[in-house]
């Protein structure tokens, strides 16, 4: 088979392009630990033991600046829909939908995930930068999914 | 059996040409595929300048009375532009391209319009259940969300459809393989065999999804169903469909624009192969839709996205070949220079002139593809208006503006009547580029900015002053693009209607290579080997995740209809 050479470089070029955008991609997960979900994101909160019901919605400080989310998404709410945490705080988001398929995603952040009946997502974020972080649904869930959002209060110490 | 007319006319270049010209039914059965696809993409539109001005703030649901509210209008947007009039046009440009290829009727052709009765009654089922607001589900079918039975029965009917359209031309080519031993499959109706070889494997996914799954579920013979599993059959079949909608549009920048500008195909080799790559590297890639999906192991996830990155490949090769070859035309018309052949391609031809914008356009297309098959990239754009913003360059250009283009001479040629306006073709062309360039720019910078698809926008509490700008210019590129699709069906309906008869027209088609010049190898013409490599690269990055899906499967989560 007969390849022009120009056209040649131009496929060499384009491979090489992409495998530098692949070793990119690796380096952002496995150096800088930016995470997808998994299946080994499925586990329930720690701190679903004792008095926590998964089912609520609830936020819970595990120790001194780590804290922990179970949210709970429905058409179309998020509970809870205000979540109070000082900066530099990491939080723990667990997500779990009652009903239809929804999506959370953090404004500004990392955190971004969707949420399936039956499924939990899980996404961990530090907040270094106090501000007002708006979450909202990115997945289309009814008539009122646009309504469906809330926030993170970050506060400065 | 009837043969179409056969006649000799000597070109330009002084060889003397044999004429084929389809048998009038199939003329008449494309033109029937091709005037549904379309009609349903005039109201798809409409509802998109809707969607883009809703973004805007100016709220016109109100006053549509088919449509209650702004996911009913979004739903029918998706599933009309991107289901209903893909499937439809390319269902009636496949049967042409394979007959005229082949140079012989198709077997049989009431088998074909067999099919296309099946395939619009199929599509009368999902415009009703839309347009009474009983399928507000969007193009996904995501459950638990559920619709009217009668919706996935309609689309079960047109994916059956185009699954006999395969038989039909399966069974052609091997009439045709009869009547011609030793002979290479003629360019386009290897295009469009290809296409539907891949499209059928494919579509197992939603098979599986709808008739065994989501039909049942729906009539109320299964309590309740399991989302992920059914949103990962989705897109088993959900991005392999992309390239559906984008080979055939392959068909004619390799196949047909060069000899409509012309020159000739710079590589019929590099051609064949990559169509040929597209067949195992289709499938196996769903999983970049499913980034943020818990449930999915992040390995698979990464294999996918390298294998995401493979299948750019072959579209990298199309774009070297398929420039190559309108250089020769650009050359051969005396254009000299880098660029300056660029100026002497026939810009005031409305098919060339919308088929070339609709490449410049998809260039872009493709890159921010990229950004969304990225893996962690994924995570700032998934889900936000970025996503619109890629795929209205992608099916929105690449596939529709093509689709246009080709419209320009084809409805002339199975019409036999002149086109109304060529001029108002190439203004139509021009409108669509500059209105997308807007258009797509406005939404991915909304998208990075963090906005949300999906979403009713100008009412959402939440909407942030930064987004303002951007929405503006979805909403001004949304009109200009209006505008466009207007002087298209203006075009449309004048030809059909109110056009002189034409004369002699002809069918735009690169020559094979003589043997000597360009030697094409044995491999590069048979099939059997690619759909091998599928099986095996398909079992491979969705074997155990299927089977692991399929193990654990709960069909416990009941429908919901909040729309
Ligand atoms: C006049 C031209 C068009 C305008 C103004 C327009 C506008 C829009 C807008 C604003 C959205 C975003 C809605 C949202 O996410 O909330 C959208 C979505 C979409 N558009 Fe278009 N569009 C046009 C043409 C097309 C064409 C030609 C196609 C394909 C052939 C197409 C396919 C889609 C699809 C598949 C969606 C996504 C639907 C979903 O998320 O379920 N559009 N369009
Ligand atoms: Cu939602
Ligand atoms: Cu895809």
């Amino acid at each position: 088979m007969h390849i022009d050479r120009y056209e040649r470089w131009w496929i060499y070029l384009a491979a090489g392009l992409l495998g530098v955008f692949g070793i990119a991609l690796a380096f952002s997960s496995a150096v800088l630990g930016i995470r997808l979900p998994g299946i080994e994101e499925q586990f329930l909160p720690t701190a679903a033991a004792g008095d926590y019901d998964v089912e609520q919605g609830w936020v819970r400080e595990l120790a001194p600046g780590r804290y922990e989310v179970n949210m709970r998404a429905r058409v179309w709410s998020f509970e809870p829909n205000e979540i109070r945490v000082p900066v530099g705080s990491t939080v723990t988001f667990y997500v779990h939908s009652d009903d239809v398929i929804h999506g959370m995603k953090i404004q500004n952040t990392t955190v971004s995930m969707m949420v399936l009946p039956g499924e939990v997502a899980r996404a961990t974020y530090t907040f270094t930068e106090p501000g007002e972080y708006l979450f909202m649904c990115h997945e289309y869930c009814g008539a009122g999914h646009h309504f469906m959002s809330g926030r993170v209060i970050v506060e400065a110490l | 059996m009837t043969m179409g007319a056969q006649a000799s006319i000597a070109r330009g270049d002084g060889t003397a040409q044999e004429l084929y010209r389809p048998p009038e039914t199939e003329r008449r059965l494309s033109l029937a595929f091709i005037t549904v696809g379309f009609a349903h993409l005039a109201v798809g539109i409409l509802l998109g300048l809707l969607q883009g001005l809703q973004h805007a703030g100016i709220d016109l649901y109100a006053y549509v009375p088919f449509v209650r509210h702004y996911y009913q209008g979004l739903a029918m947007h998706g599933v009309f532009n991107v289901l209903v009039f893909t499937t439809f046009f390319i269902g009636g440009f496949l049967f042409f391209v394979a007959g005229y290829g082949f140079r012989r009727p198709l077997v049989t052709s009431g088998l074909a319009w067999t099919t296309f009765w099946l395939m619009t009654a199929g599509l009368l089922l999902v415009d009703w259940a839309l347009l009474t607001n009983q399928a507000s589900v969007l193009y996904t079918s995501y459950a638990p969300l559920q619709a009217h039975p009668a919706y996935y029965l309609g689309l079960v009917l047109v994916v059956v459809g185009t699954w006999l359209q395969l038989v039909i031309l399966l069974r052609t080519f091997f009439a045709w393989r009869r009547e011609n031993p030793g002979k290479r499959t003629p360019l386009i109706a290897f295009g469009a065999l290809v296409t539907l070889i891949m499209w059928t494997m494919a579509s197992a996914g939603i098979a599986v999804q709808f008739v065994g799954f989501l039909l049942p579920w729906s009539l109320g013979w299964m309590q309740g169903i399991d989302p992920l599993l059914s949103r990962t059959l989705f897109w088993f079949t959900g991005h392999p469909i992309v390239y559906f909608w984008l080979l055939p549009a392959y068909i004619s920048w390799y196949f047909m624009l060069p000899r409509q500008v012309g020159g000739r195909l710079f590589s019929e080799s590099l051609a064949r192969l990559a169509f040929l790559l597209f067949i195992p590297l289709s499938l196996p890639v769903g999983f970049h839709h499913q980034y943020l999906d818990p449930g999915v192991s992040e390995g698979y996830k990464a294999i996918h996205a390298f294998l995401t990155f493979a299948v750019f490949m072959p579209s990298a090769m199309t774009a070297f070949t398929v420039l190559a070859s309108i250089e020769t035309g650009g050359r051969a018309r005396g254009g000299q220079g880098r660029l300056g052949w660029l100026l002497r391609l026939p810009w005031r031809d409305p098919s060339v002139a919308a088929q070339l914008l609709a490449m410049v356009l998809f260039a872009f297309g493709g890159i921010s593809g990229l950004i969304n098959a990225s893996f962690t990239v994924n995570l700032v754009v998934h889900n936000t208006l970025f996503v619109p913003g890629h795929f209205h360059l992608t099916v929105g250009t690449a596939s529709a503006l093509t689709f246009m283009g080709i419209v320009y001479w084809l409805v002339p040629y199975l019409s036999g009547r002149r086109l109304f306006s060529p001029r108002m073709g190439v203004w139509q062309a021009w409108l669509w580029f500059v209105g997308m360039t807007i258009m797509s720019r406005g939404m991915s910078w909304a998208g990075v900015l963090g906005a949300p698809r999906r979403t009713a926008l100008g009412t959402a509490p939440y909407f942030a002053a930064e987004w303002t700008v951007p929405t503006w210019l979805t909403a001004i590129g949304g009109a200009v693009l209006t505008i466009s699709g207007l002087l298209f069906f203006i075009n449309l309906i004048g030809t059909l209607t109110a056009s002189p008869r034409a004369e002699k027209l002809e069918v735009p088609v690169v020559e094979s290579a003589p043997d000597g010049q360009d030697p094409v190898p044995g491999w590069l013409d048979r099939f059997a080997p690619w759909v091998t490599a599928t099986a095996v690269l398909v079992l491979i990055s969705y074997g155990p995740t299927l089977y692991r899906l399929f193990g654990e499967m709960s069909l416990t989560i009941p429908g919901l209809r909040p729309y």
